[in-house]
C-alpha cells in the first residue's frame, strides 16, 4: 500500500520537469498549456475520475463530517444538523468510562502479543522458503501458504472451532483415549493466544510474499563473492541478506505500529460470545456495541475519534522514527 | 540464491518444518469436505469429524441446495459478488485509467482526494448514520456500494496504467484516438494480467462479505448472505429453518447436523479455491509489479 504512495510522489517530481510525450499543439506554446487547454484535452480523463470520487465523497468524505457527532447528543430524528451540542460531554464520559479504558487496554496487549508472536513469522518462512532451491516446490508451498488469506474470518474461525474447539477435532481425540477436555475456543485467558495463532494461520503466508520480493531483489553475486571469502551460512546471513531486508522490515513495521489500533475487528466481532467481552472487547468493538447496540451513537463516534487520531499518531510517530533511522519509511524523505 | 549443497540435517529440518506448514493449512480443509460428503453413520463412529474415508454421501449437499436457507443465501451472495465486483471494475479501472496522464489538469488534488482516504476515515458510527441517513438500512446496496472503491486497488491499477502501458498509451494519443478509445482498445487488452488479479481482490471481498450484513440487515434471515448464514447457523449454532434434524439429541435436536454445516463452509470455501490456481498464475505477473515495485 504505502509504497505506492511512496513511489507516486517521486513521479510527481519527475513529471513536472516537461511536456515530453504530449501532442504538440500549434503554435508551440510557453512551456505551461493554460489551464483552458488542458481542461479540454483531459476532460475525458476527468470524466472517468467522477464515479470513484462520487462514491468516495459520500462514504469516505461525508462520515469524516459525520463525526461532529461526536460533539453533540446526536438523535437520529433530528439528524446532523439538527441535534442539541455537547461539546466535549461524550469525550468527558468515555474517559471516565471503566469499560472503555478497558478496551484500550485489550487493544494495547492483543497487539503487543502479535507484534512479538505474529511480525517475526513471516520474515523467518521467507527465508526457509528462499533456501528452497527447487523453484517448482517452492512456488507449490507459497501459494499453499497464502491461500487461507483469501477466507473470511468467519471461515477462518469455523475451522478453528472444528479443529479446537469443545467439539472439535482434538477433543474428539482426547476424549476417545480418556485425557480430559481442553477447550481453547471459550477460554479468555488463553483469548490473546488463540487470536494471534489465527492471524498467522491466516496471514502468515500472505506477509511471506513482500518479504520474498526483497529476497530476490538482493544482488546473487554478493554470496558467491562471500562464500569465496570463506564467509559460512550464517555469516551470509547476517551480513547479506539481513541489510537487504531492512528496508522492507521497517515500512512493515511503521504499517503495523500505525494499525496498532485495529485488532481484528470481525475476528473480535465473531468470538465476543464464545469467550465473553471481557477479553473480547476492543476499540472497534466497544464503538460497535457502546455505539449501535445501545444507539449511543454520539457515544461510538467519540471513541472512533479517539481511535483515529491515536493512529494517525502512531503512524506519523513511527514514520518518523524510520526517517531517524535513514530508512524510507512510507516515503522516500 | 546461490548455495553449497545443503547438509542432509539440514535439508530434513527444512523439510519437516515445511511439511508441517503445509500440513497446517491443508488438514482442516480436508477433514471439512470429508466429513461433508460422510454418512450420519460414518460421523457417528469418528465421534465427530471424519478422517478416514468410510461411507460417502452426498445428501447434504442435496438438502442444502434443494431449498432453505442456505440456497437462499448462495443466491444472495452471488449476486452481490457479481454485481458488486461489476460496479467496482467499472468505476476502479475508469479512475485508475484517468489518474494514469501525471500532467493532466486537476490530476494530483483529485489523486490527493483518494489518497487521503486511506489515512483518515470518519469510522463506523458516522458511516452507518451515512449510510442509514440514505435510506440503506435493509437494502442490498449498503453491502455494495459503502465498500466499493478500494482506493489501493486503484493505485495498483493506475499504476500498471502509467508505467508499463505508458508507451502504448502515448502512441495511440499520437494517433488521435480518444480516451475512451484507447481505455478499450489499448489498456484493457494489454493489462489482463492486473485486471484478472484486481478482480478477483473484489470478488473474494464481496464473497466475504460479513460485517455490513451485521450492521445493515442483522435480523432479515432471508437477505443474508453465505458468510452470515455460516455464522448464524454453523458457528453460533443457532437453529436452521426447515432443518429440523436428528442429528443430534436433547436441547439442540434442531441445529442442523454435522455433514450439513460442514458443506455450508465447504460452500464459502468453494470458489476460493476454484479461482486461486488462476489467481496464482497471475499474481507474480500482476501483484508483485503493480503493488510492490510501485
Amino acid at each position: 500500500m504505502a509504497s505506492t504512495v511512496a513511489t507516486d510522489g517521486k513521479e510527481h517530481r519527475n513529471g513536472e520537469e516537461g511536456a515530453d510525450g504530449e501532442p504538440p499543439v500549434e503554435p508551440p506554446p510557453a512551456r505551461r498549456l493554460t489551464w483552458r487547454i488542458r481542461l479540454r484535452r483531459d476532460k475525458s480523463l476527468i470524466l472517468m475520475t467522477l464515479p470513484a470520487v462520487a462514491l468516495l465523497v459520500v462514504f469516505n468524505y461525508l462520515p469524516m463530517v459525520g463525526t461532529l457527532t461526536a460533539f453533540q447528543y446526536y438523535d437520529p430524528l433530528d439528524g446532523v444538523r439538527h441535534s442539541e451540542w455537547a461539546g466535549l460531554d461524550n469525550f468527558r464520559q468515555l474517559f471516565g468510562d471503566p469499560l472503555f479504558w478497558h478496551a484500550l487496554e485489550n487493544t494495547l496487549y492483543i497487539s503487543a502479543v502479535q507484534l512479538v508472536l505474529f511480525f517475526p513469522i513471516p520474515i523467518l518462512l521467507a527465508l526457509l522458503l528462499n533456501s528452497v532451491l527447487n523453484q517448482r516446490i517452492r512456488s507449490v508451498i507459497q501459494a499453499i501458504t497464502f491461500l487461507p488469506h483469501f477466507y473470511s474470518w468467519v471461515l477462518v474461525v469455523t475451522l478453528f472451532q472444528q479443529m479446537i474447539g469443545g467439539a472439535g477435532l482434538l477433543n474428539q481425540f482426547l476424549r476417545q483415549h480418556d485425557m480430559g477436555t481442553w477447550d481453547f475456543m471459550t477460554n479468555p485467558h488463553t483469548f490473546v493466544l488463540l487470536v494471534t495463532s489465527q492471524v498467522v494461520w491466516k496471514d502468515a503466508g500472505w506477509g511471506i510474499i513482500v518479504f520474498l520480493a526483497a529476497l530476490s531483489a538482493i544482488d546473487q553475486n554478493l554470496y558467491e563473492a562471500a562464500a569465496a571469502d570463506g564467509a559460512g551460512r550464517w555469516r551470509r546471513m547476517w551480513h547479506i541478506t539481513l541489510p537487504g531486508m531492512r528496508g522492507i522490515i521497517v515500512l512493515m513495521l511503521v504499517l503495523r505500529l500505525g494499525n496498532a489500533l485495529s485488532v481484528g475487528f470481525e475476528q473480535m466481532l465473531i468470538q465476543r460470545f464464545a469467550v465473553g467481552h471481557d477479553a473480547a472487547d476492543v476499540l472497534d468493538t466497544f464503538a460497535y456495541y457502546y455505539g449501535i447496540g445501545t444507539q449511543n451513537y454520539s457515544y461510538g463516534a467519540a471513541a472512533g475519534i479517539f481511535k483515529s487520531v491515536i493512529s494517525l499518531l502512531l503512524i506519523w510517530g513511527a514514520n518518523t522514527l524510520a526517517h531517524r533511522f535513514g530508512e524510507d519509511g512510507l516515503y522516500r524523505k | 540464491m546461490w548455495e553449497e549443497p545443503p547438509s542432509a540435517a539440514g535439508q530434513g529440518a527444512k523439510g519437516l518444518t515445511l511439511g508441517v506448514v503445509v500440513l497446517l493449512i491443508l488438514v482442516p480443509v480436508y477433514c471439512v469436505v470429508l466429513t461433508s460428503i460422510s454418512t450420519p453413520g460414518s460421523i457417528n463412529r469418528a465421534g465427530g469429524l471424519v478422517l478416514v474415508p468410510d461411507g460417502i454421501t452426498f445428501d447434504a449437499y442435496t438438502t442444502m441446495l434443494t431449498g432453505g436457507p442456505v440456497r437462499q443465501a448462495l443466491l444472495v451472495t452471488l449476486g452481490v459478488t457479481l454485481v458488486g465486483t461489476a460496479i467496482s471494475m467499472v468505476v476502479s479501472v475508469l479512475c485508475a485509467y484517468g489518474l494514469s496522464r501525471s500532467r493532466s489538469l486537476g490530476h494530483r488534488f483529485l489523486l490527493m482526494i483518494l489518497v487521503v482516504t486511506m489515512f483518515v476515515s470518519g469510522g463506523l458510527i458516522p458511516t452507518f448514520l451515512v449510510v442509514s441517513d440514505l435510506g440503506g438500512y435493509g437494502k442490498y446496496w449498503a453491502l455494495i456500494l459503502p465498500s466499493a472503491v478500494s482506493v489501493f486497488n486503484i493505485l495498483v491499477l493506475r499504476s500498471f496504467y502509467s508505467g508499463t502501458a505508458a508507451e502504448l498509451i502515448d502512441a495511440a494519443r499520437m494517433d488521435g484516438a480518444s480516451e475512451w478509445r484507447i481505455l478499450w482498445s489499448v489498456v484493457l487488452p494489454t493489462s489482463r494480467a492486473v485486471t484478472a488479479v484486481i478482480t478477483l481482490f473484489y470478488a473474494v471481498g464481496y464473497w466475504n462479505t460479513f460485517f455490513n450484513v451485521m450492521l445493515y440487515m442483522p435480523t432479515e434471515s432471508t437477505k443474508w448472505p453465505l458468510q452470515y448464514v455460516l455464522y448464524e447457523y454453523v458457528n453460533l449454532g443457532m437453529n436452521m429453518p426447515g432443518q429440523v434434524n436428528s442429528g443430534f439429541g436433547g436441547a439442540h435436536s434442531q441445529t442442523a447436523p454435522l455433514s450439513l454445516q460442514m458443506a455450508v463452509v465447504v460452500l464459502t470455501l468453494l470458489p476460493i479455491m476454484l479461482v486461486f490456481p488462476f489467481m496464482q498464475k497471475h499474481f507474480a505477473k500482476g501483484m508483485l509489479t503493480g503493488a510492490i515495485k510501485g
